[in-house]
């Protein structure tokens, strides 16, 4: 199966830190794909690289086949990749609404909008009530209220809602699950699985092993600033990926780099 | 969804129950004083304008009828116009979770240029006019730059432009002072915006109008622009902004740069203001400025709060120095009130800030 997302030879360096390390990296149609890994072994600047947050020095990003390039993060979500940073990337003082379209606000239609730059605020919030729905998030009373009122839980919720309501391709979870308590990661895994099961794939990158043994069909393992391998969770224990990404182990040759797990 | 809720862990099949704990759970009863939280959480102009009701009623009372009539009324607006425009431009700032120290020092240095324009080098005034605003608008751009690009502080970047704009101010213009006299006989637009007329009894300038029109303008571009609300996200949090797509960097220029050219227009409504030239004149507005927008309900910290809050903070001030004023009281306690009203507004914010939380 041609990947949907591929990256080959990513490098990106701060200073004389070496983040990225050439870097692959495959992400097929309708996965999820997990991204496991050491704290400072280049999780985050593979995702940001892959979001447009970060540019690398060198290195190929392809998507559907075709080389991109992300100069921004709304070059990547232009082309369909959505993304929920683990800090969220909300607005705590603006309305769930305001944050869902924050970057890609809705204009009326006419005079109003093309002259006078008018926001269609009623339209951005019906959309917003509507993906909240669709993802079973509803008993929402207000969709105007501010951010910063909404516990964790269902702040990840909002987050997650925005990217599955635009994220045409890919959506990338950078530790959804991480500042939840046990009731509310529960709920966001189902939230997942839920989003999987509409056909988009996923990348989740996490520290919880149980979480990503759960709901990953692959998990990509990430050392040194390089994927060092990708295991099958149906095959690999989990003490396996955390021998793996600590070093303790090395995988067998056939693993190392492999787009594709049995 | 998945049927399969049991985790990999034996514990969490005892919560796998789907739908018994929703995560967006939004209702929850409130107590009347969450409830006036959530209002003010909703709605930041409210309480400045509570606040300024309520004074208004109490100067009717201590001072009798006259408080009321349109002539006091309407000197209260005259009195803020200059605060109420240098304070959009604040505001604007304010909301970035800045800050411009530089805006009385701009609104003088573009009023002194606009009047060396025309009297020195013999420009015609509308022309004069609108160098002025760019003068303005330049200022408040390098302001954008060091403060998006080099990345520094705005309270120091700005407080080192106040310094370097007022002395090179006196520098460039000699301390020199144009006469109200000779500007109404050559260039007698400088002075439109102080110019007055009449509706109903009450007495307006145009310089009140404009300063009104203003705060419609922001407060319509804040609320339903695309712009506006891209504002509030880089004050609330630039790095979310950032990531959500707003361009951070380009949005702080932009913000100075317009701080700085509305102060170059405050710079015209100046000459209204006291008819003449001075570089001695305006020195205070920043203070002025930033005192309006605080008990105005707009967080310090940036993100929060309405333009409509400053100009009922501005009024506020207005209606506390003409009503001591006209009580026959020492006006030492204008600014005793209005230090107590500076920091009681902020401990408001901060108990704003905690709804729902």
């Amino acid at each position: 199966m041609e990947p949907i997302l591929k990256a080959r030879g990513l490098v990106k360096r701060y200073g004389r830190v070496t983040a990225l390390d050439h870097c692959d990296f495959d992400l097929l149609p309708g996965e999820i794909l997990a991204v496991i890994g050491d704290n400072g072994a280049g999780k985050s600047s593979l995702i940001k690289a892959l979001s447009g947050a970060v540019q690398v020095d060198e290195g190929e990003i392809h998507l559907e086949g075709r080389r991109v390039h992300f100069s921004s993060p709304l070059d990547a979500r232009g082309a369909g990749i959505e993304t929920v940073y683990q800090t969220l990337a909300m607005s705590p003082g603006l309305s769930i609404a305001d944050n869902m379209f924050m970057g890609r606000e809705l204009r009326k239609p006419g005079l109003l909008g093309s002259v006078f730059r008018k926001l269609d605020h009623a339209e951005m919030q019906r959309i917003a009530r509507q993906k909240l729905n669709d993802l079973g998030l509803m008993t929402i009373q207000n969709i105007n209220q501010a951010v910063e009122t909404l516990s964790g839980g269902q702040r990840q919720g909002v987050a997650v809602a925005r990217a599955a309501a635009f994220g045409s391709k890919v959506i990338i979870l950078d530790e959804p699950t991480a500042a939840l308590g046990v009731k509310e990661s529960r709920r966001v895994l189902e939230l997942i699985l839920d989003v999987k099961s509409r056909g988009i794939p996923i990348i989740l990158i996490s520290h919880n092993m149980p979480h990503v043994f759960e709901v990953a069909d692959r998990v990509h393992v990430h050392r040194l600033g390089r994927r060092l391998c990708v295991i099958n969770p149906r095959i690999h224990s989990m003490s396996d990926a955390v021998a793996y990404m600590t070093g303790a182990k090395v995988p067998d040759e056939d693993l190392a780099d492999a787009p594709v797990a049995a | 969804m998945s049927s399969d809720n049991s985790g990999q862990l034996g514990f969490e099949a005892a919560i796998s129950t789907r739908g018994s704990e929703p995560v967006a759970d939004f209702a929850h009863k409130k107590t009347p004083l969450e409830r006036l939280q959530h209002l003010l959480h909703e709605t930041p102009w409210l309480a400045p304008l509570m606040v300024l009701i309520v004074s208004l009623i109490a100067f009717g009372i201590l001072v009798g009828g006259r408080f009321f009539s349109g002539y006091a009324l309407t000197l209260i607006l005259q009195q803020v116009m200059i605060t109420g425009i240098v304070g959009v431009a604040q505001t604007l700032v304010i909301l970035t979770a800045g800050i411009d120290l530089s805006v009385g020092a701009i609104m003088v240095l573009s009023s002194v240029f606009v009047g060396q324009c025309v009297f020195s080098y013999g420009l015609p005034a509308p022309l004069a006019l609108l160098l002025g605003f760019a003068l303005g608008a330049l200022v408040g751009f390098v302001n954008g730059i060091l403060v998006a690009r080099i990345k520094l502080p705005p309270f120091i970047v700005t407080l080192g432009m106040w310094q370097i704009v007022l002395a090179g101010n006196y520098l460039y213009s000699q301390n020199q002072t144009i006469g109200a006299a000779d500007i109404q006989m050559q260039a007698p637009l400088l002075q439109f915006l102080g110019n007055t007329f009449s509706v109903g009894g009450a007495t307006f300038t145009y310089g009140v109008v404009l300063m009104l029109g203003l705060v419609l303008l922001f407060a319509y571009v804040l609320r339903h622009t695309a712009w506006g609300r891209h504002l509030y996200a880089v004050g609330d949090d630039p790095e979310a902004a950032a990531l959500a797509g707003v361009r951070v960097q380009r949005m702080l220029v932009a913000v100075y740069t317009l701080s700085g050219l509305i102060c170059g227009i405050a710079g015209w409504a100046l000459i209204g203001r006291i008819g003449a030239i001075s570089p001695n004149s305006g020195q205070f507005e920043n203070i002025n400025s930033i005192t309006a927008t605080v008990i105005g309900g707009i967080s310090l910290f940036g993100g929060r709060g309405s333009i409509l809050g400053m100009i009922f903070g501005a009024l506020i001030v207005g209606a506390f120095t003409l009503g001591l004023n006209m009580y026959g009281t020492d006006p030492q306690w204008t600014y005793l009130i209005i230090g107590a009203l500076i920091i009681i507004a902020v401990a408001v914010d901060q108990w704003i800030r905690k709804a729902g939380v």
